[in-house]
């Protein structure tokens, strides 16, 4: 395998360094400007917040226990369009088959769906009374709507087209001699996807991965639709934040810099260990 | 009287004053009457934070008193209906439920508004003066949306005001809850204090407490002021 090995590299060998170039000044500017537009919703926050009732706040169970289930149920939705959105990215980039774009289409289709809709179609597919939803109740006994797993179920069907999207993106620009010279060696396809591909498109699957599991840690209107709002069960941060909104805007300031200050450091951290050991 | 009037509303004043506004469009048709209706609490945090509205209607005193302190209101605050609760259920009553105390089964679905809201406040209330314990499976973000769980299916009891069950018309029954645990909802109204129409946010407080108004509010199962 050492010739596909040389080329699992080729894709970070033409990268600059980030410093080796300068932007000609319009571009700066408007670079600039965007960097300011982006960081001031975010210095008006802090600036607003009512720092003395931080600790106050922040020290409560009920917000413990709402960026806990925050934490868990968007790591675990983006597992969950990791597992299938992959295998979903690969079917679109790789097999040409009729009714590919129509697909294609459907699956970003709850990007632009109003996250209210989506939690409305989700009642009426996955609901005790949907579709589908019925029949789970009676043979599986499984009920979605005001549980976790229908947090779940609403933040990964909003979540998973970033990761499709991403990932089959990448699939597509990738270089197809470097699995035609793996398959040449004697390698099975899945070998060649787990071992070749998916390590070369690596910077893609964590870029998409994390772009999935911002939309799901933020995730508000599908949630509140579909699952309802339940301290430890169903109400994640975004739920708890609207509501405290309701009686006590400082409150909803604090919990909403916190659920910020989380997803910083997760997102600074992951590009860290994921992107920075691809630099040269 | 002329121009746009917007209307901020408590969501379960939504159908009567949408007929309310169409009736006053009908005496002054030069007037537009543009009607926000949500959560009372929020709206009163959205007029605070500078949204233009000309007349404010919330479903609760607490609401509106932060709207008086933060000086937004421009006149003192007038009653425009009154307003009960009762127990929401699917058209028929197809579990049979005859009242509070039957909500506590842990095999019901039940929602109730979240306690941020009015309608979870008179509903905790409501169910504190019943002695009933009760773990809802949801608290909800508005009183429509209580409503909607229980047409819907997805629900099975909520408790709501008495108007909404009889906005839900055919799709849902409700259940009585009786008086003597039960808490009067007063809505109070007022001019902001920043309306960019006074006259015509005037005109329509005027419209409201007046025959026509009134009369559409009883219709919708509100009680007098």
């Amino acid at each position: 395998m050492s010739t596909s090995d040389r080329n699992i590299e080729r894709p970070s060998a033409g990268r600059r360094s980030p410093t080796s170039e300068r932007l000609p000044w319009p571009a700066l500017v408007l670079a600039l400007l965007a960097i300011a537009f982006f960081a001031l919703p975010f210095v008006g926050l802090l600036w607003r917040a009512p720092w003395g009732t931080v600790g106050d706040v922040l020290s409560s169970s009920s917000v413990r226990t709402a960026l806990w289930l925050s934490i868990r149920t968007s790591l675990a939705s983006t597992a969950l369009a990791a597992l299938f959105g992959i295998p979903l990215a690969w079917l679109l980039a790789r097999v040409a088959f009729p009714g590919r774009s129509l697909v294609r289409a459907l699956t970003t289709l709850s990007m632009v769906l109003p996250p209210v809709v989506a939690g409305v179609a989700l009642f009426a597919s996955l609901g005790r009374n949907g579709l589908v939803g019925r029949y789970l109740d009676d043979w599986f006994g499984l009920r979605l709507p005001f549980t976790t797993t229908g947090v779940i179920v609403a933040q990964t069907f909003v979540a998973m087209p970033f990761l499709v999207l991403t990932v089959e993106a990448a699939l597509r620009q990738l270089n197809p001699g470097i699995e035609d010279a793996a398959r040449t060696l004697g390698a099975s396809r899945w070998y060649v996807f787990s071992r070749v591909t998916l390590p070369t498109i690596r910077p893609a699957l964590a870029a998409g991965a994390v772009l999935a599991w911002a939309r799901a840690l933020g995730e508000f209107g599908a949630t509140i639709t579909f699952a309802g709002n339940f301290p430890g069960e169903t109400q994640t941060m975004p739920l708890a934040t609207y509501l405290a909104l309701e009686t006590d805007p400082d409150e909803a300031i604090i919990l909403a810099l916190a659920l910020i200050a989380v997803s910083f450091t997760v997102l600074v951290g992951l590009r860290e260990r994921w992107l920075g050991g691809l630099r040269p | 009287m002329s121009g746009r009037i917007a209307v901020f509303a408590a969501s379960s004043l939504t159908d009567a004053f949408a007929d309310i506004a169409d009736a006053f469009l009908d005496v002054h048709p030069s007037a537009d009457v543009v009607l926000n209706v949500g959560g009372s609490s929020r709206l009163a945090a959205q007029i605070a934070e500078g949204a233009p509205a000309d007349v404010y209607a919330a479903a609760d005193s607490d609401s509106m008193a932060a709207l008086v302190g933060a000086g937004d209101a421009a006149d003192t605050p007038v009653t425009l209906a009154t307003n009960t609760s009762q127990i929401i259920v699917a058209s028929g009553n197809p579990l049979g439920l005859a009242g509070l105390d039957d909500l506590a089964d842990p095999e019901l679905v039940v929602v109730v508004c979240a306690v941020q809201v009015p309608c979870g406040s008179y509903a905790a209330q409501i169910l504190d003066n019943a002695g009933v314990d009760l773990t809802p499976d949801s608290y909800e973000q508005n009183v429509k949306a209580v409503a909607t769980k229980v047409t819907s299916g997805e629900a099975d009891a909520g408790i709501v005001y008495v108007t909404d069950v009889g906005a839900a018309g055919d799709a849902a029954d409700g259940v009585v809850i009786p008086p003597d645990v039960n808490v009067t909802a007063s809505y109070p109204m007022v001019v902001t204090d920043g309306a960019a129409n006074p006259v015509g946010g005037r005109a329509f407080v005027d419209f409201v407490l007046g025959e026509v108004g009134q009369d559409i509010l009883e219709q919708y199962g509100f009680g007098p002021p």
